[in-house]
């Protein structure tokens, strides 16, 4: 640990685990104020320093360097280390998820103010923020996974916070157990790295990848399959478990049981981006599997699309979030699958901030409405909420793909990018997410107008009651919205066109995928693009969407009565969320449990236990039973079996 | 006609075999057990005598004598276990005497 | 040889000598006295364990420690004691476990309390003699006489179905090891002597390796257990007390992982690598099919025990695939991770489990009638938050969650699994979400949610001792999963030179081609 700056990353990694630890043992003891200062100052001091980071890995450009902590374990000639990567690709992510996490911090003390939970809270989220530093910034598989499986517990016991709430606990469990089912196939490549590798370390692995990539492994008897497509392939999973794409979508929405200020950090900025940060870390992998890459373009393109649909159906805010949040991690992952990694980071930053906002501007509103988060109940909050309503609005706006905000140009570029795809599944994918950025401004907009415009059906006794909501909260709203409006605008050339990228090295593209490269050709700068937008067909899109979204909530709500009715079957199918969670919950769930009843009752209670075990008990008991009636007591009998003895071996003695 | 050995060997045969039946058959009467008893020592005393005589050899007529006092010995005190028996059970019918029964 | 310092005879006959004394304060009128003392000497023997670590020489496979005296001139036996590597681990595991639970014990054991101290003390010592044991006679005396004490605090400080149970575990275990008797006097007949150690390397033709291979399986296969015959163990842990439970887990299935590890690996390499297959898949069928049975236990104690064989499943496929991964990979590098993560689960397992054991006894402790069902609970984390607390630490151990105990072992048999063949490895693997199923499942019914029984609302929250005693196993959680490498130094070198005699000569260079083209 020689290089000054691997000793400041883990500084900066270590700082939130100090707070949490603090928080979490001492809490109760040092109380609330003290605990939210130590926590906040300190990541807060994690933040500054990391701004240094950026300075130096971004504006200066330095190499990469990697630094080993200490040997975790060997194994014959394998070293596992805990050792950091400090390139631009994970100084952007350690940026990202600290900007979020101070601001998620902060928000913390007003939002969770009268909750008994509070330094619990605070430890956990502080947590949270440590195994996402070291998720960013590990240069190994390894410790990847640590930092994997770190936020997933973080996720889970978040989720749960409330753990008096039923479903807390359901959807708490729900998320690590689908997220486990991803971490199989991430544990499988890591496995699949090793053999074939012979190391963990990401350097080493991707300047092997020429000598692999012609290997491959036998599945099945005579079905061999090439080792880098596997590899991704089970990456993939895992990334698809994570980041929420279908058909391991399941467990988003079930996480907004959580308190808002996680369901921004965790379930929206920074978290559920994991899967989206590790393929483009896996670029050098991803890059020499078309086949997969080609999956991914699928998955990501339905997640975009289908379920955003879902969003339009919901009616608690949190939900309608949560269900857009997965549709753009459909564009990201379709982003990638189009080899547009830059694109995807892109709008994985620019997400980051606009969703965090959005939701911690619904935080918001659910603390005014006193935790209601039904927007049947709620309407004409405007007026009331002035500050969260211009959040929201910029967040809504950003989302929604408008010129000039955030969205829009990491939206558009992603878009532009699938289209100039070459891969098999790209078509599929263009189409979905084009009409996914109508989608999009049609359901932000409805929550937009149900919550803050149409008429009030706020529950009598709540009216007198709404106020804007305390300075603690505010600041994070202003500080988040800043970004949403103006980094798209500021980061899209460095971002995606400039030479070096922003991201640079760090990731890696195949020539032939290059499609950012053909998109640089007719890039004309920033603004440019946002005066043109109107000339692209998803700019009007959006509009139509946000249109559509008045007319249908604000102007004329009878009309949604009329089109539930028309299309009454599409409406259940989206009420039901596609039929998922039945089907999981059929299948996987009742389907485990009874195989396991099966197990336990038939197998291993009547089968091993009754018939084997009980059983040779018994068969010992009956057969002393039986022998026993051979044992009759008449003397007579006794000597005829002796005769018939001595005559039986005085045969045997003559013949024998 | 001269008696060779075999003869004698096959009387006491027969005697051992009748001795063995009548204990196997036997049902009824432990008297009956008894006598069978004695049948199959008589069987033996004369394997005894016989072989005695054609090898020229004493000790096996010595033998006898003390077959002959074991089972007058015997004969006494199974009787008087036959007493006592009738006395405890009222019965000495081999059929009821199963006590041995596992 | 100059004379030395016995200390592994001080660690196996302190335990039993100081059972003597607990036992010397009779009934329960000098309970305190009886705790006292056993504390003391549980104390006592783990400090015993620092000059063993700090005295075992990492750098040599060779037997250290070694005591040696003859003990029936007419067989040639011998009180023979050394440790290598890896039993010097499971020595100071042993006794690490033995002051839990006697600490454990002062706490919830109200009836014959000497009684019970002084049973478990002479397990803990048998235990250590078991590892220690370098000489057949003496090994198989311990292995059975530790039994008795078992037997007898199933049996007598047990729960309602007790004696079934008691009786089911003594038959099981014993059975088996009267085979394991007979493949070593057979052995004995080979070579005129009962030293292991002699054992190794015999040219033994497969027919032969194939019977002694048998007849060690059974005994050990139902320490382990595997299945299919694991059925005692979840009516043992079931009806044993908190205690008993937590040495069976923690240590009495060691044995069986152990007793592969050194015979028959080394006596029968031929045999081993002809049944590896077998028995991979005896280790998968108990991490799938046992742990799909995990899921639907009603008792938490069972759950538990399932979970303890799901988990030991890994130890015995960790040991078995040495021989598939050295023949695809062609060198014995990549086999060290296999028997290094099969060890180092066991350790892991000890503590999660054990742990686990104990807070489950505790809450039964804390209900009147001592259910241990998950239905009878729910909602405990209002009520003891810090135990709660706690036991979700130990069930992510169970889980295996990166950064505990639990993982370690099961990343490196799950990488070698994939050495092996995929479809091991995703078989192996599925414990990531059947391992959290039953665990956080269990835990989200009896901590999590409203207080459903009134009586759980009253717990108290635990004790200074009970602190300590999760606070040490809390740190050998962290311990092991934060930073192995301690471990795996003592390990490594006893490993090497282990897979160097398991490995029938030749094996390494037959690597089939074609295979991983």
């Amino acid at each position: 640990m020689d290089q000054p700056l691997i000793l400041l990353a883990t500084i900066i990694m270590l700082l939130p685990l100090l707070g949490a630890i603090t928080a979490g043992l001492f809490g109760h003891r040092i109380g609330r104020n003290a605990t939210h200062c130590i926590t906040v100052s300190l990541v807060a001091m994690a933040f500054v320093l990391s701004m240094y980071l950026v300075k130096v890995m971004l504006l200066d450009a330095h190499p990469a360097i990697e630094g080993t902590l200490y040997t975790w374990a060997t194994a014959g000639s394998v070293q596992f280390d805990v050792a950091l990567l400090l390139d631009r690709l994970s100084t952007v992510m350690l940026f990202v998820v600290l900007f979020i996490s101070l601001a998620v911090h902060i928000y913390t003390i007003g939002y969770m103010a009268d909750d008994p939970g509070y330094q619990r809270f605070f430890s956990y989220v502080s947590l949270f923020t440590f195994a996402m530093l070291v998720l960013v910034l590990a240069n190994n598989f390894l410790l990847l996974f640590f930092g994997w499986e770190g936020v997933g517990l973080v996720s889970y016991l978040l989720i749960g916070f409330w753990f008096n709430k039923e479903s807390a606990n359901q959807g708490s469990l729900k998320a690590f157990l689908v997220n486990r089912v991803g971490d199989i196939g991430f544990l499988l490549a890591i496995a699949a790295v090793l053999m074939f590798f012979g190391t963990l370390n990401y350097h080493a692995v991707f300047t092997q990848v020429p000598q692999v990539v012609s290997r491959s492994l036998a599945l099945f008897p005579n079905y061999d399959v090439p080792v880098i497509a596997l590899i991704c392939f089970l990456l993939f999973i895992g990334a698809m478990g994570k980041s929420a794409q279908v058909p391991l979508h399941v467990w988003l929405p079930e996480s907004m049981e959580g308190p808002t200020p996680i369901s921004a950090l965790i379930h929206a900025a920074t978290m559920v981006t994991a899967g989206i940060y590790m393929v483009a870390r896996m670029s050098p992998l991803f890059e020499y599997a078309p086949a997969v890459l080609s999956m991914i373009l699928v998955i990501g393109g339905t997640t975009a699309f289908f379920l955003g649909l879902v969003a339009l159906v919901q009616f608690d805010i949190k939900r309608v979030i949560a269900y857009s949040t997965i549709s753009q991690l459909g564009y990201m992952a379709v982003a990638l699958g189009a080899s547009a990694y830059d694109a995807a980071i892109f709008h994985l930053m620019t997400h980051a901030f606009f969703k965090a906002l959005l939701f911690l501007s619904a935080g918001s509103v659910i603390i005014a409405m006193h935790h209601e988060q039904d927007m049947r109940k709620m309407g004409g909050l405007a007026v009331h909420l002035p500050v969260t309503y211009l959040t929201f609005v910029i967040g809504g706006l950003a989302l929604s793909a408008i010129p000039p905000f955030s969205g829009f140009f990491s939206k558009d570029a992603i878009i532009d990018a699938v289209h100039l795809s070459t891969l098999p599944g790209a078509h599929y994918a263009y189409y979905c997410v084009l009409f996914g950025a109508f989608i999009t401004p049609l359901y932000t907009f409805r929550a937009l107008f149900l919550t803050f415009h149409t008429r009030s059906r706020v529950e009598a006794k709540l009216r007198g009651h709404i106020h804007e909501s305390p300075w603690v909260i505010l600041i994070p709203l202003v500080a988040l919205a800043i970004p949403s409006v103006f980094m798209g605008q500021m980061l899209i050339g460095p971002m995606l066109f400039a030479q070096p990228s922003l991201l640079g090295d760090s990731v890696f593209v195949l020539p032939e995928h290059n499609v950012l490269a053909q998109m640089a050709r007719s890039y004309v700068g920033a603004s440019k693009m946002a005066l043109d937008a109107g000339m692209h067909l998803t700019f009007w899109f959006a509009m139509a969407g946000i249109v559509m979204a008045w007319m249908f909530i604000a102007a004329h709500p009878q009309w949604t009565e009329v089109l539930k009715r028309r299309f009454h079957w599409v409406y259940a199918l989206l009420v039901r969320k596609f039929g998922f969670d039945d089907f999981n919950h059929t299948v996987f769930v009742k389907g485990t449990v009874e195989l396991g009843d099966v197990c336990y009752e038939v197998s291993d209670v009547k089968l091993i236990d009754g018939v084997c075990v009980n059983g040779s008990g018994q068969a010992i008991g009956w057969l002393a039973r039986t022998v026993r009636y051979v044992q009759t007591g008449y003397l007579y009998h006794y000597a005829l079996s002796m005769v018939i003895g001595v005559l039986v071996f005085l045969l045997w003695f003559i013949w024998g | 006609m001269t008696i060779s050995l075999t003869e004698f060997l096959m009387l006491a045969a027969i005697l051992f075999g009748l001795g063995m039946a009548g204990i196997i058959i036997n049902r009824k009467n432990i008297i009956v057990l008894l006598m069978s008893i004695e049948l199959i020592l008589l069987a033996v005393n004369t394997n005894f005598v016989a072989f005695s005589y054609f090898l020229g050899n004493v000790v096996g007529q010595v033998f006898v004598f003390f077959v002959l006092t074991v089972a007058a010995a015997e004969a006494a005190i199974g009787l008087a276990i036959l007493v006592v028996l009738y006395r405890r059970r009222g019965t000495i019918e081999v059929e009821q005497l199963d006590t041995l029964k596992g | 040889m100059a004379w030395q310092f016995p200390l592994l005879s001080l660690l196996i006959w302190l335990p039993i000598v100081g059972a003597v004394c607990v036992l010397l304060t009779g009934s329960d009128k000098h309970a305190g006295t009886a705790r006292g003392i056993a504390i003391l000497v549980a104390i006592a023997n783990l400090l015993l364990c620092i000059p063993l670590y700090l005295g075992f020489d990492v750098t040599s496979y060779a037997m250290q420690f070694q005591e040696e005296h003859l003990w029936i001139r007419a067989y040639q036996t011998h009180y023979a004691l050394g440790v290598d590597g890896i039993s010097v681990l499971m020595v100071i595991l042993t006794n690490f476990t033995g002051l839990l639970v006697v600490l454990a014990s002062s706490q919830t054991i109200k009836l014959r309390v000497a009684q019970y101290m002084a049973a478990f003390l002479t397990m803990q010592g048998m235990i250590v003699g078991v590892f220690c044991a370098m000489d057949a006679v003496l090994f198989y005396v311990f292995w059975e006489g530790m039994l008795i004490p078992m037997y007898l605090s199933i049996g007598m400080w047990g729960s309602a179905n007790r004696s079934y149970a008691s009786i089911k575990f003594f038959l099981f275990t014993f059975f088996g090891s009267i085979l394991m008797l007979i493949a070593l006097l057979y052995l004995y007949n080979q070579t005129g002597t009962f030293r292991i150690q002699e054992y190794y390397g015999l040219p033994l033709s497969l027919h032969v390796q194939k019977y002694l291979f048998f007849a060690f399986l059974l005994a050990f296969a139902v320490k382990v257990p595997m299945w299919p015959l694991h059925t005692w163990l979840p009516d043992a842990h079931t009806e044993a007390p908190a205690g008993g439970s937590v040495i069976l887990a923690a240590l009495m299935l060691k044995l069986g992982v152990y007793g592969f590890l050194r015979f028959s690996m080394p006596i029968t390499p031929l045999a081993c690598m002809r049944l590896a297959d077998f028995m991979i898949g005896m280790s998968l069928i108990a991490i799938v099919y046992v742990g799909l049975i995990a899921i639907v236990q009603k008792d938490m104690k069972k759950l538990i025990a399932y979970s303890s064989v799901a988990h030991m499943g890994f130890s015995t496929l960790g040991c078995f695939m040495v021989y598939d991964i050295i023949r695809r990979m062609g060198s014995f590098q990549d086999a060290y991770m296999s028997l290094e993560g099969a060890v180092i689960q066991m350790i892991a397992h000890a503590f999660g489990s054990g742990a686990m054991f104990l807070g489950i006894g505790l809450m039964a402790d804390r209900l009147a009638n001592h259910s241990r069902l998950i239905k009878s609970y729910g909602g405990v984390a209002h009520s003891m938050p810090v135990f709660a607390a706690f036991f979700m630490l130990f069930a992510l151990s169970n889980v295996g969650l990166p950064g505990t105990a639990g993982f370690v072992g099961e990343f490196m048999v799950i990488m070698s699994a994939f050495q092996t063949h995929f479809w091991v490895a995703t078989m192996a693997a599925l414990t990531l979400v059947l391992g959290a199923s039953y665990t956080l499942w269990m835990y989200k019914r009896v901590f999590l949610g409203p207080v459903t029984n009134a009586a759980v609302a009253t717990f108290k929250d635990i004790n200074v001792i009970e602190r300590i005693n999760y606070i040490l196993l809390a740190a050998g959680v962290f311990f092991v999963g934060l930073y192995p490498l301690p471990i795996i130094n003592v390990l490594r070198v006893t490993i090497g030179h282990l897979l160097l005699q398991s490995i029938p000569t030749g094996l390494a260079m037959n690597v089939p081609m074609g295979w991983a083209a």
